[in-house]
């Protein structure tokens, strides 16, 4: 008989979704251009950039340096400049992130043996790929050192440092970005499908007819509740087969992990949209309430940047957001296999999240009833 | 001034030439409707919701062209000199275009800036249509927290700010008690004598009684042009009303709906009200019928109009025929209602409220909208909490006894509340499903919906682009998929057209027949005499419980020997005002 009626609630919202054309929309749409856009254009990678060097010295080394930078694949394009006015200009206009001045006694300096300077001039507007260029640059510059004389005759006193990166051997960008797209996906979805579920009933009117039918509560709940989860699932199936089939990420980890994880994952992200939902009257206050809170989710998770890097007092915050925790379970399944007490690790505070925030809908739910 | 008047007379205001509009692939939204509007006059636009008025009505205000034909207003075409059109048409839109944060003063300021009335007449202009509508009382009051008629006449005094010759009215009586709606066509009669004409209208077939000319619209054609007069004159002698039956009505109504001659009927009260084929006389089997006075009636546009029509659609109901019977087991009621109070905030949506409903009764709650006639509803119904007294259904409170009580239970409400975007077999399979029927029962059930309500050929059209008509019966069919043993109508056939309506009507009387009882909410006065007793919902109170019979012998007297159930009710509503003045 419970069943009769859940299966009825079920088979209804995923048809209100899929025969809706904006609903349909909504599913096709977003995970394309999200996709499109993170592993392509979003790129936190440096590359093609416009260096300008304004070269005063007229020795053998400056030419040097110039050679090991022409020759990074790194930078586009190299200007030599003529005057720092040139350089100053070039750096406003942003023709050029960088900048590097090398002085008029370099090379006299490192056939001396003397400590030999080179400026850096950075734009500091675009200040995390000049932070990347300024490292680049450094490097080139400890290469040559290492070729002058005085370089060549201290070989020993010089640590080398030999970086290997584990997990993304060649540091490909998009291994790091498509599984954080997994994750960041089924949130998207998750919280938009549900958001409008509720919301769109009350609009409708249909939401009266669910009351005054036989259907108790919880079983309102969970027939809102499983099929935006199926949902998700599907859209989490679909970023999968791309990432290993289109992107070539590998997937190192077992998948019954990272499904059984996102079960809670999406459990916890349903519930936070049916709260929403809940408040809400109308489906546009729903998408608005959606977004604010999926900015910053995206935010503080750890997507983009380290939640180490953030100020301690806001670091705790980032103990609420779901994402944070599926984001480790989705990267640890993709590129280490992640081991099982490391997913239940992360997945018990998904559960404790889900259970707030499910129960919290239904009392919600109860309360505007009313 | 006769000679102006008799100018005025013959130039139409309004010229319709063949005019058809269409939106996309859909059957035309006017069809080649062809009339002249004249000045000095009310001409009524009436017909069922959806049948084209408020876009003929949009077409004369220029703000829409037609595909086809052309529309003259006041002499100017509306393709070529939309401005000229609007300078000198006053337009009172369906959701009246007032501002509901702004108060009735900011709300008349605003107009009079768009309007362009110089500041010099703004104060006299004011203080007339304050006078007019009567509502100076009330001109710091935000225009949101005004009642519908209150909010109509504000609408009017808008659009009359500047003196239009041409005053085009959409639906100025919905939302409005009865009170407010005479007020408001007295008003527009004023207008009348001055030589404005007025376009007024309306899905209420007896607010045409009243025009001076009707222009009767229905699925976009145009059915009917002519003094309302003309359209009850065909079936003038034709209708009776019989009274003095013994037995049950609702059976007879059935049995002689079924009968040879019978063009339409409806319960009126006690009595049936029959329209026959001309020539014909409901006699022609007394004993079959029993004992019963047959009288000739004045006819009402909706005769006339179910006449034109082709007549009802019988009096079987298949729907009922198929359902099981309940027995009256105790004599116990089967809703009841004590006290029951609702307060949102300070106000009260709904004070003390109080009636029972035996087995087998179609109970009515009649009111203006904002009455609290569906906050009473949803209180029973389990979908508000009353903020004291308590409502019972087959013995049940539906807000904390078990959810399965709600099982015997249908809902129907107010506007289409279906899944639009699910096809009518999906919305079928949902209810049943929620409903607990399962397997061959479900299966049986819904092919039998399918059956009776003639849905074979739109099974897999989403319920949203229904007609009207589809989208209530499919509504219904939602409602009895479970046989429910009492029946809760929101507004049930607001806008349809009357052949829908009685073939709703049909089938609810045949259910009731079996022992269903039927709550239903209702603003149309002659649906209220479809009820075997109604309670007269006013400003949150019961002003008056009883049979429409009883509330119309209540305030008959010699001047007005046989009241219509909208003279009860005005003549109620004055006498508790009257006793809540004392």
């Amino acid at each position: 008989m419970w069943w009769t009626r859940l299966k009825a609630l079920i088979v209804k919202e995923l048809l209100a979704v899929l025969r809706d054309p904006k609903g349909r929309t909504i599913l096709i749409g977003p995970p394309i251009i999200q996709l499109l856009v993170f592993s392509y254009a979003a790129t936190l990678e440096v590359t093609d950039v416009d260096i300008m060097v304004l070269n005063r010295d007229n020795g053998q080394w400056s030419q040097e340096l110039i050679q090991l930078v022409g020759g990074s694949p790194t930078f586009r394009s190299i200007e030599l400049a003529s005057s720092p006015a040139e350089v100053r200009l070039a750096i406003d206009t942003q023709r050029v992130i960088a900048a590097v001045e090398i002085g008029p006694t370099f090379s006299r300096d490192i056939e001396a043996g003397r400590p030999a300077e080179v400026q850096l001039i950075l734009d500091g507007r675009r200040s995390n790929g000049s932070q990347i260029v300024s490292g680049y640059l450094g490097r080139i510059v400890s290469t040559l050192a290492a070729e002058t004389p005085a370089g060549k005759r201290a070989p020993s006193e010089t640590v080398q440092v030999v970086a290997r990166n584990w997990f993304n051997p060649n540091l490909t960008y998009q291994w790091f970005m498509v599984p954080n797209l997994v994750a960041s996906i089924a949130l998207l979805i998750g919280l938009i499908v549900t958001a409008l579920s509720v919301a769109r009933e009350r609009e409708l009117g249909t939401f009266d007819q669910l009351i005054v039918s036989p259907l108790r509560t919880h079983e309102i709940l969970l027939g809102k509740l499983i099929p935006p989860m199926m949902i998700g699932l599907f859209h989490i199936t679909i970023y999968i087969l791309a990432a290993v089939f289109v992107f070539g990420v590998p997937l190192r980890g077992s998948l019954f992990l990272l499904y059984g994880s996102a079960v809670f994952y999406l459990a916890a992200v349903v519930g936070l949209g049916l709260f929403i939902s809940a408040l809400s009257k109308t489906q546009q206050q729903a998408i608005l309430g959606a977004f604010l809170f999926m900015v910053p989710a995206m935010l503080l998770s750890g997507f983009a940047t380290p939640i180490e890097n953030m100020p301690s007092w806001l670091q705790p915050v980032t103990l609420i957001n779901p994402l944070r925790y599926f984001l480790v379970i989705v990267k640890g399944v993709f590129l280490k296999d992640i081991p099982l007490y490391e997913v239940v690790h992360q997945t018990l505070p998904l559960c404790l999240i889900a259970i707030v925030t499910l129960s919290s809908a239904a009392w919600l739910f109860r309360k505007r009833l009313e | 001034m006769t000679a102006m008047a008799t100018a005025l007379d013959t130039t139409p205001f309004v010229r319709l030439t063949s005019v058809t509009k269409r939106f996309g692939s859909a059957a035309p939204a006017l069809d080649a409707v062809a009339g002249d509007i004249l000045g000095g006059r009310i001409t009524g636009i009436v017909g069922p919701d959806g049948a084209g008025k408020t876009t003929l009505i949009r077409l004369m205000t220029a703000l829409m062209l037609p595909d086809a034909g052309s529309v003259e207003v006041l002499g100017y075409d509306t393709r070529s000199d939309p401005a000229g059109i609007q300078a000198s048409i006053g337009y009172m839109p369906q959701r009246f275009g007032l501002y509901e944060d702004l108060s009735v003063q900011e709300n008349l300021d605003l107009y009079a800036d768009l309007r362009g009335l110089p500041k010099s007449e703004r104060s006299r202009t004011f203080g007339e249509l304050l006078e007019f509508t009567d509502l100076a009382r009330f001109t710091t009051r935000l225009a949101g927290k005004l009642s519908g008629g209150m909010k109509q006449k504000l609408g009017l005094a808008c659009a009359l700010l500047r003196k239009p010759r041409l005053l085009l009215l959409d639906e100025p009586g919905v939302g409005v008690d009865p009170i407010s709606r005479r007020d408001l066509w007295k008003m527009v009669e004023n207008l009348k004598a001055e030589g404005i004409g007025v376009v007024w209208s309306t899905a209420y077939l007896e607010e045409a009684e009243a025009c001076d000319h009707v222009f009767l619209l229905n699925q976009g054609r145009l059915l009917f042009s002519g003094p309302p007069a003309e359209m009850t004159g065909r079936v003038e002698n034709r209708v009776f009303r019989l009274s003095g039956i013994r037995g049950r009505r609702r059976e007879k109504l059935a049995h002689f709906l079924e009968m040879e001659g019978v063009v339409d009927g409806v319960i009126q009260g006690e009595a049936i009200r029959l329209v026959m084929k001309p020539g014909l006389q409901p006699f022609q089997s007394r004993e079959a019928t029993g004992a019963y006075c047959a009288a000739v009636t004045p006819p009402r546009f909706e005769d006339a109009f179910v006449d034109m029509l082709g007549g009802g659609p019988g009096g079987r109901s298949r729907l009922a025929e198929t359902q099981r019977a309940f027995a009256s087991e105790d004599g116990r009621s089967v809703i009841e209602a004590r006290g029951l109070t609702k307060r949102f905030g300070d106000f009260t949506a709904a004070d003390n409220i109080t009636f029972d409903i035996p087995r087998g009764e179609i109970f009515g709650l009649l009111g203006p909208n904002g009455a609290g006639k569906s906050t009473t509803f949803k209180m029973l119904c389990g979908l508000l909490t009353p903020t004291a007294g308590d409502g019972r259904v087959a013995g049940f409170d539906l807000r904390r006894d078990a959810p399965a009580a709600r099982n015997r239970l249908g809902y129907m409400a107010q506007k289409f509340s279906l899944y639009g975007d699910l096809s009518v077999i999906q919305n079928l399979n949902f209810f049943a499903g929620v409903y607990g029927l399962a397997g061959a029962r479900k299966r049986e059930r819904i092919a039998l919906m399918g059956e009776i309500f003639d849905f074979r050929s739109v099974l897999d059209m989403s319920a949203k682009d229904l007609p009207l008509g589809v989208k209530q019966r499919l509504a219904l069919a939602c409602a009895v998929l479970h046989e429910p043993e009492v029946l809760f109508l929101d507004e049930p056939t607001s806008g349809v057209d009357p052949i829908t309506r009685r073939e709703f009507w049909t089938h609810i009387n045949g259910l009731v027949e079996k022992g269903v009882t039927v709550l239903v909410t209702t603003h149309f006065m002659d649906e209220a005499e479809y009820c075997d007793r109604i309670s007269l919902i006013y400003r949150g109170r019961s002003i008056a419980l009883g049979s429409p019979d009883e509330m119309k012998a209540r305030i008959a007297s010699e001047d007005l020997p046989d009241p219509t159930m909208e003279d009860a009710f005005i003549a109620l509503v004055q006498g508790s005002e009257a006793k809540d003045a004392a």
